[in-house]
């Protein structure tokens, strides 16, 4: 179980994965999945396979939580319990608790919760497989479940995390190396707005690299968004054709 | 929080804080005064109060032997429990915790933990079976904001006033002796917490204004001036020139902080 690799990026510079430090892992999308769901999208980042749906705006449940001026966005991150390598168990764990609210906290700006005031929008996300930023992809999947839903939104939310492996600041870190490595900084981004959603950071980063990793993050972010777009695009085309076939 | 009460307030906060002026009459960077005592539980290894403002958070520090985890067989561990004690405001109930307080402990872990304040090393009684589990308890016992920063500071100040016994093994059994050793620390990490109100970043946010920001950011900054953890909170956003700008800031008022910790 913990076998610690001898080293994480070779002498070309080249990580465990056969990585540049500033690539991504491959990423795939899909928007649309959930025939019950009111949105929803499937995430394949690296290894991460991700699950979210989207059900709203609809009547809160209980009512006393619902706002007179403003629609409620609740949020829940859960990982299956075969999603990493020792069993997790079902129940919601503190991290767990904690990734659902700032998931949600990431989300909410982008959302004009001032449109449907005394509903609630619910977001479920479940990790399939973990490997690595899942919160991130989390994110990126969560946002296009809510568009796909048809929620108005300033923008689509993308979520990616750079890292410090062996003194080097590098992107997208994948399992072995969040664990084995000295920073992780996950950071969620609306490009429209310029506007940083999420932000954490554990591990010890200079001032220096910090800011190295935020704007590294950012861009990982940016053509993760391409993606995003491309994605919800492909949905409604395949839904035109539908369309053209019965009439 | 939509209340009208508070949206009044807010247009009052805002126009303060356009003149640099806040509610309570701080500059924009200023804390509120600090108080920090250490050693007020006798009964606890180790324990601190500090009171920020009206903000009042006791941390205890309690040590017991455990098993460590199988990843870490030569490691002490560590964890970090917040209640938001429900005579400590209105808002609080009682019960298990909720998302607030588990990501407020969750906050003060990190910011202990990645900074490796505590020397875990040093904590193992025998490898892989047996060594001392530090539990730190964050009773927050007056809401007035900036539960994180009070807390975090608490957590640090009575880590540096814990005791560990003195003990001795014989035949795999723990026997535990008279006096004690300090807890061995190699970090003393020093949380900043910022609130932005229309695009202006502010210190320290107390109750009144941390209903009306947009957005939170938490920084951790341990001995060398380096960032250990990072939180933003709340549901409003930050631009990367305000992370940069709110990273200096936190930086200089974590040096600020520092000195109020004596050791």
């Amino acid at each position: 179980m913990n076998e610690k690799p001898e080293k994480l990026i070779d002498k070309k510079g080249l990580r465990l994965d056969g990585r540049k430090a500033d690539e991504l892992r491959p990423v795939k999308i899909e928007v649309g999945i959930l025939p019950n769901a009111d949105g929803s999208a499937y995430i394949e980042h690296g290894k991460n396979k991700i699950l979210a749906a989207a059900f709203g705006p609809r009547e809160m449940h209980p009512k006393h939580l619902s706002r007179p001026d403003r629609m409620v966005l609740r949020c829940r991150y859960h990982m299956a319990p075969f999603s990493v390598g020792e069993r997790k168990s079902p129940a919601p764990s503190r991290r767990e608790i904690e990734l659902s609210k700032v998931i949600r906290e990431s989300l909410e700006p982008a959302v004009f919760v001032e449109y449907y005031p005394r509903t609630g929008v619910d977001v479920f996300i479940e990790v399939l497989q973990a490997d690595g930023g899942t919160r991130c992809a989390s994110i990126t999947a969560a946002s296009l479940a809510l568009a796909d839903a048809g929620i108005p939104m300033r923008d689509i939310v993308v979520a990616c995390a750079a890292g410090k492996v062996e003194d080097k600041v590098v992107l997208d870190l994948f399992d072995t190396e969040d664990k084995v490595g000295s920073a992780d900084v996950p950071v969620a981004f609306m490009p429209n707005l310029n506007a940083v959603t999420l932000l954490q950071m554990d591990g010890i980063l200079t001032p220096d690299e910090f800011e190295k990793a935020v704007s590294m993050a950012i861009d990982g972010c940016k053509k993760i968004y391409e993606l995003q777009k491309e994605a919800l695009k492909t949905k409604y085309m395949l839904l035109e054709a539908e369309e053209e076939v019965e009439e | 929080m939509s209340s009208l009460v508070t949206r009044v307030k807010l247009k009052q906060i805002e126009q303060l804080i356009e003149k640099g002026k806040r509610l309570d009459g701080r500059g924009l960077t200023d804390y509120r005064e600090i108080k920090i005592e250490q050693g007020v539980i006798e009964k606890a290894e180790g324990s601190a109060r500090v009171l920020m403002g009206k903000t009042e958070v006791l941390v205890g520090v309690k040590i017991e032997t455990g098993t460590p985890f199988p990843d870490t067989p030569d490691d002490g561990v560590m964890t970090v429990n917040a209640e938001l004690v429900p005579l400590a405001s209105p808002d609080f109930e009682p019960g298990p915790p909720d998302e607030n307080s588990i990501e407020l402990a969750r906050i003060v872990d990190r910011g202990i933990r990645e900074s490796h304040a505590i020397d875990t090393a040093k904590l193992c009684i025998t490898s892989g079976k047996k060594v001392f589990v530090v539990f730190v308890d964050v009773y927050v016992l007056n809401h007035d904001g900036n539960l994180i920063d009070a807390s975090a500071l608490a957590a640090v100040a009575a880590l540096m006033n814990t005791k560990m016994p003195n003990y001795e093994v014989k035949d795999d059994e723990v026997i535990i002796k008279q006096g004690y050793t300090p807890l061995p620390m190699t970090s003393h990490p020093i949380t900043v917490t910022l609130g932005k109100i229309n695009d202006k970043l502010i210190v320290d946010p107390w109750l009144e204004e941390e209903q009306v920001i947009d957005a939170r950011l938490t920084m951790a900054f341990n001995d060398d001036g380096n960032i250990c953890a990072i939180q933003k909170g709340c549901a409003g956003y930050f631009t990367q020139q305000q992370i940069l700008e709110g990273m200096k800031l936190a930086k200089e008022k974590a040096t600020e902080l520092r000195k109020k910790l004596k050791w």
